[in-house]
């Protein structure tokens, strides 16, 4: 299997995401700029955290206009894996792919710290090796987490099961605790913590490794 | 030439924390009479005249970029110059 991490300027979580996929967990990743216009020998996208395009307007609303995205939405479409974190996220939702919106934070804060999540859905390709409702330790670094969706949404999101984790306190402010998200068809996901931070005991959690462990054994060709 | 002033403001279902927090500061200036403050965004646009009419770009341009539909709603006045 071989990610793509897509560099945009502002991105600052790109190097813990290929570190992560290809030091820890051993699979082929590289970096792919944001004026790309391609993502051919790729099996998996990767939308790492940071201030794309220093979050003007509103987090990832130009980044969605960059070159690559064009790209990642035709990615998408075919049904291949896109994971957004953080940053990632605000961009997948800015692009269509995720429904819903992030808004800043109800503490007005930027919030950093490692926060206690629960698995709600390990039926995914991206969760299945979690046990169902397992309670586990990621990172987060957002000011803006506040997941937000209108009513019409948050019934589809549950009637679909798309909801993927929540948080086990509140932390943001986001809608029923919501801390990421699938698309229908699950092969899109988007979540405010990180993962690719908690991929080693030195990290302070290995939590995350499960989350690459199910994407790679899921969506790709090798197994871990 | 088209002088067109854009307004993107939270939806009403939207809670908008900052401006919570400004209402907060503006009680604390005195002004208890002040009851709600919202913040939102504001844009002046330069647009040439061409075929494409005015209202439809604009419109577009709001729904595309300016606007999250999700969470913003927004409206505009054009004034040519």
């Amino acid at each position: 299997m071989k990610f793509a991490v897509i560099v945009f300027p502002g991105s600052n979580c790109d190097m813990d995401l290929l570190w992560a996929v290809k030091d820890i967990m051993g699979v082929e990743a590289e970096y792919v700029s944001h004026n790309e216009t391609s993502l051919a020998g790729f099996d998996g996208v990767l939308l790492p955290g940071g201030f794309s395009y220093g979050d003007y307007l509103r987090c990832g609303a130009i980044a969605r206009f960059s070159n690559i995205m064009k790209e990642v939405v035709r990615f998408a479409e075919e049904g291949l894996p896109v994971f957004g974190t953080c940053n990632g996220f605000q961009i997948l939702t800015e692009a269509g792919l995720l429904p819903g919106t992030l808004l800043k934070n109800s503490s007005l804060q930027f919030i950093c710290r490692p926060v206690p999540l629960k698995v709600v859905n390990n039926d995914t390709k991206f969760t299945s090796e979690y046990e169902k409702d397992e309670v586990i330790h990621l990172p987060i670094a957002h000011g803006e987490g506040n997941y937000y969706c209108d009513d019409e949404t948050l019934a589809e999101l549950k009637a679909n099961n798309q909801i993927v984790f929540t948080y086990e306190e509140e932390v943001n402010g986001s809608l029923e605790n919501i801390a990421g998200i699938v698309n229908k068809q699950g092969n899109v996901l988007g979540m405010m913590p990180h993962p690719e931070r908690a991929v080693e005991k030195l990290l302070g959690s290995e939590d995350g490794k499960k989350f690459f462990q199910s994407m790679i054994k899921n969506f790709g060709k090798v197994t871990v | 030439m088209y002088f067109v002033k854009v307004y993107v403001t939270y939806k009403d279902s939207v809670l908008d924390p900052q401006g919570e927090a400004v209402k907060g500061a503006v009680h604390k200036l005195g002004f208890v009479e002040i009851e709600e403050v919202r913040i939102g965004k504001y844009f002046e646009i330069k647009v040439a005249k061409s075929e494409r009419p005015v209202e439809e770009m604009i419109e577009e341009v709001c729904d595309k970029l300016l606007a999250n539909v999700n969470m913003e709603t927004y409206r505009y006045e054009i004034e040519e110059v």
